[in-house]
């Protein structure tokens, strides 16, 4: 077995410094009925070159971004991934690293933290970041929980066009502490309904939840919700799921957030089916103690060398036990990495192009569309990368059709929202081929003329 | 170990002077020692009315949290706010310049439960044995 | 303009040779800690050149029309400000440069005890970034996921049969994750039932997530402690089981390296007073190959792929951590599920019972892609070999330093991991703290330190099945040296690491200046 190095004569010698004739030996204290006779109803070992054959057989099956075009985003993005990143978390020291609770031996790991808690206080415009959560979803869903021990109340405002499976999360998160959440829907504009949210405000609340641009791809008019938000004694929590954004978008620190979640995927991680993807955590430096997960801060070594560590651990479940501030353990560390060089890569003018490239490609393909008979924009609000169409025709019907020409058309809206049949949210990126776009109206409009 | 004759004290550590009906409490040198260097403090509100035994605070070194108990039932008449930016003062001078919170005494009857400097001695001596 | 040639002195002060004098009274060498070369590195803002790129974007290939067109400039923001600008050079010598400041299981033994630092197999990292695999949007389309969800499916049918549970859900993000979404579980459970009851018994030599899940699952935790034998005994917990109590968590094996034995009787006190039995996974790698979780009245545990199945820790993540149930727990486990339809697989959402979602998706697919894989290389042959083997080389470190270092739980083998303490050091006014710092020096990573906390001074060993027998060995010598060393020159071991890129770090500076982010000064 090439992972396990021992050779029977070692083992037996091994054995005899402990006294023993036999690896059974060592199990003698696990009572008697516990102990397996079997073998495991696993299939048998397989060689390297068996295995991937067997994998690419299964991956095969897949529908990937080489193999389809897609129109489809919804909290999980299409982007184009710099090789070196892939080249740079394959190296040992980063990859097979633990934790790091040695600081002197993990540096590396450490300062590139430093670098990320930077890079997301400078595009959230917050002043602290922590080391990464899961995911967005439960980023956010550790927002609520943070802005209810900050304000003490069992009640939080939360956007109906918050992505849904954030929401169902937060569900799950809150649902036996007895919280109230009180979802608040959109207007014509497919923003915030404002009538609808100042009358949630009458009884009090933790927080409102905002995200910016929000799951219809509508880009929320934040100034007006923090105003809102803050005359109630609210915190004003936004998430973003789709932060390439921020390259063109003022960020939601300035205006006035008190925290922001974010999911980190875009940023140099592949889709993956969903994980491991990047839980983004900032907030006001004020509630320092109340933040959960991990934080990074620099010090110096005896000899005053710059250096940096795990600091404010007391808020961690290893310190402080039932009263953490969290239960989570683990960052993202590895892809914490990932974003930290891919931002780097982009920098400062890179991610700003990178977004003018896809509000461009997105808004031109919108234009596009607008000109097809039968498709209508329920939403007046501006858009970045995704928005929301409605057709006239069966939408399952359409999207099989593009599938039959390599296209994933978009995300049937019904699926998320009953009240949305045949409407699709359609994401262009820097990765929609223009070619699949002359596809999709073909294909759109023979279907039309079947009809 | 720092003990001084005129105060009372816990076991959870925490000592308390009593003038009139207004105690000044702290936590005790040993316990500055256990903890090491301090980084911060959480002190109570003014006003809060405190049961004996229950929280009036947290003092956090880099890996540890300690919570400070009320000696005593009372109300939080004042705190020292100026240990927010100055914890290191808890490990450089915990009877004096560090006190932590002064409370408006219910029964100044209730120190007699405490234990004094000796016996406090004493119990610091089997703790630790 | 900035200088573009360094100066001699300045580029002096960017390389430390890590030699350090005092090394040079050494006569033996123990463990592969050596001499290098180690490169400083500034932060990423501190090298920005305004106008440099490291980018490479497609050309915009539509009709650019003004941004405010389409979105109001009061939204929009001017620059990111602060952002770095650089060349791609720069970029990978930069985090180039700063990997050589880690240490990874690749360069060497990492016994951290309860983390099961075993070898990372590089085929499993080729595998995860197949095309079919690394680019697969989460909501395409089931029929266009068929070869993703079979991947899955078949991983929890391994995992099944690994714990000897009945269903397992892969969505929990890491152990963590894995333990609040087993608790949520077992409230939904008991809500059925017409009660979500009061507490949790969780003995105090837990991992602290255990009784932090606890909290947010709601539940108050009833901290036990572990008796002279150094495990949960059944006396204790049946003294304490009553109808408020929701469930007992444990961990098996435990934090000290014990099986808990009592485990059947404990179960059984348990289910007869109508609770839950939950064991956190973390240390299931003794189990492989020797038992089954499922056989010992266990209704819930959460598996850490990171640990158990291999996956890499990444610096602190990612990790996977999948809930394994009893079959009357099947319905309450997070949605979506995956189900066969025909010859091929669907997801399926309908689950009223369901605790919901504890994330978007379907949890950290890529660890599961390195897990089955894992578990196909290694075949049921290998896998029954782990437990043994990690086992084999704990008890092997424990008899070797036995001498040296105190053993508090000294009366029977241990099973994956053994803790040490550093009271035989006392004497020298050594310390843990010490003992773990000159470890570097010899180039291995300390094992965990001061945990589990029932244990003062803890030294907890996890050699792991992937360490070879001169490997351990030579972490053996490395450890007599030091308990040498305390002896006959503590000071050496006061002030190590001595070879590492910086030396032990103000820790009181860094908490109370908290300064958690670069700023232009």
């Amino acid at each position: 077995m090439r992972y396990l190095p021992h050779t029977s004569e070692e083992i037996d010698r091994m054995l005899k410094t402990l006294g023993l004739s036999k690896l059974e030996d060592l199990f003698k204290e696990i009572p008697p009925p516990l102990l397996e006779k079997g073998a495991l109803q696993i299939p048998e070992a397989i060689s390297e070159p068996e295995l991937l054959e067997t994998m690419k057989k299964m991956e095969a099956q897949n529908g990937s971004t080489d193999r389809y075009a897609l129109f489809l985003g919804a909290g999980a993005y299409s982007h184009y991934i710099p090789s070196h990143i892939s080249q740079l978390l394959l190296r040992s020291e980063f990859m097979t690293a633990y934790t790091p609770y040695q600081p002197e031996v993990s540096q590396g790991t450490l300062q590139a933290i430093f670098e990320f808690q930077t890079l997301i206080c400078q595009l959230f415009g917050m002043e602290i970041a922590n080391a990464s959560m899961y995911d967005g979803a439960s980023a956010t869903a550790e927002a609520a929980l943070m802005a209810m021990r900050i304000q003490q109340i069992p009640r939080v405002l939360v956007a109906k066009s918050l992505h849904p499976q954030y929401r169902e999360t937060l569900q799950t998160y809150t649902t036996h502490l007895g919280t109230e959440l009180v979802e608040i829907g959109w207007d014509r504009s497919g923003a915030l309904d404002e009538e609808e949210l100042k009358a949630a405000t009458r009884e009090p609340a933790s927080a409102l939840i905002v995200q910016y641009p929000n799951f219809f791809g509508v880009v929320e008019p934040l100034d007006r919700w923090a105003k809102i938000a803050h005359e109630s004694n609210m915190l004003f929590i936004v998430a973003v799921t789709e932060p390439t954004s921020l390259g063109l978008l003022k960020p939601p620190g300035a205006f006035d957030a008190d925290i922001v979640t974010g999911e980190g995927q875009a940023f140099g991680i592949p889709l993956s089916f969903g994980g491991p993807y990047l839980g983004l955590f900032a907030s006001k430096k004020s509630f320092v103690r109340q933040i959960p997960g991990r934080l990074v801060g620099e010090t110096i070594d005896r000899e005053g060398n710059r250096a940096f560590v795990v600091t404010l651990a007391t808020r961690e479940q290893h310190i402080r036990r039932a009263k953490a501030t969290s239960n989570i353990c683990t960052n993202q560390g590895l892809f914490a990495l990932a974003a930290t060089i891919y931002l780097a890569t982009l920098g400062k003018n890179g991610l700003r192009d990178l977004a003018f490239l896809n509000l461009q490609r997105a808004s031109a393909f919108r234009k596009e569309l607008e000109e097809l008979p039968g498709i209508e924009f329920p939403f007046s609000g501006s858009t970045f990368n995704e928005f929301v169409i409605r057709i006239d025709s069966d939408v399952d019907r359409l999207l099989q059709r593009l599938l039959e020409k390599r296209i994933v058309g978009g995300l049937d809206l019904g699926r998320f929202y009953p009240q949305f049949q045949n409407h699709l949210l359609v994401t262009v990126t820097e990765t929609t081929p223009k070619e699949a776009w002359k596809n999709w109206k073909e294909t759109y409009l023979q279907g039309a003329r079947h009809a | 170990m720092n003990v001084q004759a005129d105060l009372k004290y816990t076991k959870d550590h925490e000592w308390i002077r009593l003038e009139g009906k207004q105690g000044t409490i702290g936590i005790t040198d040993h316990a500055q020692e256990e903890l090491g260097d301090i980084v911060y403090v959480e002190l109570p509100a003014v006003g809060q009315q405190i049961q004996k035994s229950k929280s009036l605070g947290v003092v956090e070194s880099v890996k540890a949290v300690s919570e400070i108990l009320a000696p005593v039932n009372g109300k939080v008449v004042e705190v020292n706010s100026a240990l927010n930016g100055k914890p290191e003062q808890i490990n450089q001078d915990p009877y004096g310049k560090a006190w932590m919170v002064k409370m408006e005494v219910a029964n100044p009857s209730d120190l007699d439960d405490l234990m004094n400097v000796e016996d406090y001695k004493k119990y610091v001596q089997e703790e630790k044995a | 303009m900035p200088e573009l040639t360094p100066s001699l002195t300045s580029f002096k002060e960017r390389v430390h040779p890590m030699s350090k004098p005092e090394e040079k009274t050494k006569e033996k060498k123990v463990g592969p800690g050596r001499s290098g070369l180690q490169l400083e590195e500034p932060l990423l803002f501190e090298q920005s050149q305004k106008g440099r790129r490291a980018d490479s974007l497609p050309k915009l290939d539509v009709e650019a029309q003004p941004i405010e067109r389409w979105i109001p400039s009061a939204y929009l923001r001017q620059e990111i400000e602060g952002f770095p600008e650089l060349s791609e050079p720069q970029v990978i010598r930069h985090f180039t440069r700063m990997s050589q400041w880690n240490y990874g299981i690749d360069l060497g033994a990492y016994p951290l005890g309860s983390c099961t630092m075993k070898y990372n197999p590089r085929l499993n990292e080729e595998i995860a970034r197949l095309a079919g695999f690394a680019h697969l949007h989460p909501l395409v389309p089931e029929t266009l996921a068929q070869g993703a969800l079979q991947l899955m499916w078949e991983l929890e049918g391994f995992l099944s049969e690994i714990t000897g549970m009945e269903a397992v859900s892969l969505q929990p993000s890491a152990g963590a994750q894995g333990e609040l979404t087993g608790l949520k579980i077992i409230r939904r459970y008991h809500e059925q039932k017409g009660n979500p009851r009061k507490k949790v018994i969780v003995p105090d030599s837990a991992h602290g997530t255990n009784p932090a899940s606890c909290a947010l699952a709601g539940y108050e935790v009833m901290e036990e402690f572990i008796g002279k034998k150094g495990i949960l005994e059944a006396k204790t917990v049946a003294e304490r089981m009553n109808e408020e109590v929701a469930a007992v968590m444990l961990t098996n094996p435990n934090t000290l390296g014990l099986f808990e034995k009592e485990i059947l009787e404990i179960s059984e006190i348990v289910h007869r007073k109508g609770g839950l039995v939950y064991c956190d996974g973390a240390n299931l790698n003794a189990m492989l190959g020797v038992c089954k979780p499922g056989k010992m009245g266990v209704d819930v545990i959460q598996l850490n792929l990171h640990k158990t199945f291999s996956t890499p820790h990444g610096g602190g993540g990612p990790g996977s951590g999948p809930v394994a149930v009893k079959k009357g727990l099947e319905p309450f486990l997070p949605i979506p599920r995956i189900v066969k339809k025909g010859t091929g697989f669907a997801l399926n959402f309908d689950r009223p019972q369901s605790i919901g979602r504890v994330r978007s998706f379907f949890g950290n697919f890529g660890m599961m892609v390195r897990a089955y894989a894992y578990i196909r290389t290694l075949g049921c042959e290998g896998l029954a070999q782990v437990g043994p083997l990690a086992v084999l080389n704990a008890n092997y470190i424990r008899e070797r330093l036995r001498p040296y270092y105190h053993l508090p739980y000294d009366h029977e083998p241990c099973m994956h991991e053994c803790v040490f303490t550093d009271k035989n050091q006392e004497t020298y006014g050594i310390t843990t703290l010490d003992i773990a710092k000159r470890l570097l020096d010899y180039g291995f990573h300390p094992p965990t330190i001061y945990f589990p906390l029932v244990v003062s001074g803890a030294l907890m060993i996890e050699p792991t099945e992937t360490e070879s027998p001169e490997s351990v060995e030579e972490f053996v010598q490395a450890m007599i040296a030091i308990a040498k060393e305390a002896e006959t020159n503590p000071q050496l071991l006061k002030d190590a690491p001595h070879r590492t890129k910086v030396r032990r770090l103000d820790e009181v500076k860094a908490a109370r200046e908290l300064k958690l982010r670069w700023q232009s000064t």
